[in-house]
């Protein structure tokens, strides 16, 4: 186990350096830079700022620089917001998308796998039916749809809760909900249908013929062996959402990262691009490393290797 | 007169399918006295699962009883909820399935599946439950238990994962324990010692056995009586000497033939049975086999035959034998 986590870590490593490497030489091919669009300045001051930034210098040597410094733990300044550290911006703001993302995941993990289970028990009755069509509904309405929408009702038009910024408990809400509709929706189908599949197995009829409940049934001998689907898809699903949703960070006006992300790029502020990647890579990668710890101790024929 | 264990009156049974009703029990009785072993032999289809499901109550949707009584260990099984079947599973009634290799639940321990049962329907302790796991599985002939029960099953043989469905089976000492082709997913050698295992375990526990199978040979080992079924109909009903020596029925005489003999003289054929099973969502006015048989006569394609009674023991549903009956019954009379 301790061999094999060590083997993935160092896996984990190479896969950033490839990661941060491909996005450094990518995003220096797109046209423009981060100076060019601010036509107030000069050639000569726009000049002057590109070589302060070093970004006057061939591509080969500033990713040398870049490489070396992020190895000592330097992530550069930002090239927009000027005076500011990639890592400053990002400690300050990575956590309020976490929590956000965090809450969100918990809530549509405790909704989703009760919702399929229960889905999955009373297939093609009434309940069934109206669970899937709520599933359904949530998996095809994007975020910004049903962001606006709970702005609209619950904010506008009924005036219960604050639409702007996190300051109080209440104003978690929308946010969350409209971050927490989709996962939901996706883990109760997922659930469903890896439910009745487990339902469909010949150790679920053992376990009925020795008089075990229904209950029993689900809850002991089908969930242990349905879960292993919604446990692959909420790794990769919480590191995305954890470094943020660009449309709801929006929409609510939440200082999250999300919004650095997609803004890093229309800016060409390298730097944050870099730093929000890689960011993004550590966290996918992070959550596969505990998904695969997770899938053994769920399922002890799963042998890591 | 003793109560039967076991008693089946006219069961029917049938499966509601979008695609119609499959009628998969067409009258089916026969009864069983108490540490009786019968075989139900029969091709794929031919309704022997469904048969001893339905005593447990394990048929599973969309199969329904429509009709015919059922009384096991004075339970008056076709008038029994869900929960009354609850109670009955595991202590008083239990089953072995084909496939041991997917039987047992892959992400629990041997002694967790075996303790569980105990915890149903004993009051034991956890440390009794244990000391009672461990004492099955030596009674079914595992080496080292204190070891296998902290194992998972994909760390066991299919023979011994076999052997823990069997001590799961016996945990509460049933009356009746069912054996849907216990061996049928097993290697020859492995077939023998389950079933040497199995007659064993009878003569010490001295409780009834339903060994449903396609394999005659089993039978002819195991088994003190066999009823024969065919399209949902029990064809047949005997001692296992009686089905051997003197079938009664044109199917079981075919499934007969069909077996290959060792030392035969010359290079023989097997003997196959022509023809495809019946379709059950259409089954056939007359007796099911007439399509297949040999010696069908006009009266079979149109009319069910009756039980003709060949001994005490021993009855048979083929109008052949109703013809034999009725000219021997002439004969004498004059």
């Amino acid at each position: 186990m301790a061999k094999y986590i060590v083997k993935r870590v160092a896996m984990g490593i190479l896969s950033i350096f490839i990661v941060a490497t491909l996005t450094f030489f990518l995003m220096n091919l797109v046209p423009g830079g981060p100076f060019v669009a601010e036509k107030s300045i000069s050639a000569e001051a726009q000049a002057a700022l590109a070589a302060k930034y070093g970004l006057d210098k061939p591509l080969f040597q500033r990713y040398l620089t870049y490489m070396g410094d992020f190895v000592r733990g330097d992530m550069g300044v930002s090239l927009r917001q000027r005076g500011r550290t990639v890592s400053d911006i990002i400690f300050s703001k990575f956590p309020v998308s976490a929590r956000l993302a965090g809450i969100a995941v918990v809530i549509s993990l405790l909704l989703g796998i009760p919702l399929g289970c229960l889905s999955a028990y009373n297939r093609g009755k009434f309940w069934d039916s109206a669970i899937i069509v709520f599933a359904t509904c949530g998996i095809a309405i994007p975020s910004f749809i049903s962001s606006v929408l709970l702005l609209y009702l619950l904010g506008s038009k009924l005036n219960l809760l604050p639409t702007v910024g996190l300051n109080t408990l209440a104003s978690y809400i929308m946010p969350v909900t409209a971050l927490a509709i989709y996962p939901t929706a996706y883990i109760t189908r997922l659930m469903r249908s890896s439910l009745l599949d487990v339902m469909g197995q010949d150790y679920i009829r053992t376990a009925k013929a020795k008089g075990l409940s229904n209950f029993k049934m689900i809850f002991k001998h089908a969930l242990r062996n349905a879960i292993l689907p919604v446990v692959t898809y909420v790794g990769p699903m919480l590191a995305g959402l954890m470094t943020g949703s660009f449309v709801v960070e929006k929409i609510f006006t939440i200082p999250g990262l999300g919004r650095e992300f997609v803004s890093s790029i229309v800016n060409r502020d390298y730097t944050m691009v870099m730093g929000t990647t890689i960011i993004l890579a550590t966290l996918i990668i992070t959550a596969n490393v505990i998904v695969d710890i997770l899938y053994k101790v769920i399922d002890p024929r799963i042998n890591l290797k | 007169m003793k109560e039967k264990l076991l008693e089946i009156k006219d069961e029917r049974l049938s499966f509601f399918t979008p695609a119609g009703e499959v009628k998969a029990l067409n009258g089916v009785s026969f009864s069983m006295e108490e540490g009786e072993v019968l075989g139900i032999v029969g091709e794929s289809g031919s309704g022997k699962s469904v048969t001893a499901y339905s005593i447990m109550g394990l048929t599973a949707f969309p199969g329904r009883l429509i009709g015919g009584t059922i009384r096991f260990n004075g339970h008056q099984v076709d008038q029994m909820k869900e929960k009354d079947f609850r109670k009955m599973r595991g202590n008083e009634v239990s089953i072995i399935f084909q496939d041991p290799m997917t039987s047992l639940n892959p992400v629990y321990t041997v002694g967790n599946q075996i303790e569980e049962v105990l915890k149903l329907h004993t009051d034991q302790t956890k440390a009794e439950r244990r000391a009672r796991a461990k004492e099955l599985l030596e009674l079914v002939g595992i080496n080292e238990p204190e070891k296998r029960l902290k194992q998972y099953p994909h760390e066991l043989s299919g023979g011994m994962r076999q052997r823990v469905m069997i001590a799961i089976a016996l945990a509460y000492e049933p009356k009746l324990l069912i054996a849907d082709e216990p061996t049928t997913a097993l290697d020859v050698t492995i077939q023998a010692q389950i079933l040497e295992l199995m007659q064993e375990l009878r003569k010490k526990l001295g409780m009834s056995i339903i060994m449903i199978t396609h394999d005659l040979g089993v039978v002819a080992s195991m088994c003190e009586k066999i009823a024969v079924m065919y399209a949902g109909n029990i064809v047949e009903y005997g001692t296992t000497d009686e089905i051997f020596y003197q079938p009664g029925h044109e199917y079981t005489k075919g499934l007969i033939k069909s077996i290959p003999q060792l030392g035969a003289e010359k290079v023989e054929r097997l003997v196959p049975i022509e023809g495809q099973p019946v379709d059950l969502m259409n089954p056939p006015k007359g007796c099911p086999f007439a399509p297949r048989c040999d010696r069908c006569m006009k009266i079979c394609l149109s009319e069910k035959p009756p039980e003709t009674v060949l001994s005490d023991t021993h009855y048979a549903h083929c109008w052949l034998r109703q013809k034999e009956e009725y000219e021997k019954g002439a004969a004498d009379g004059e």
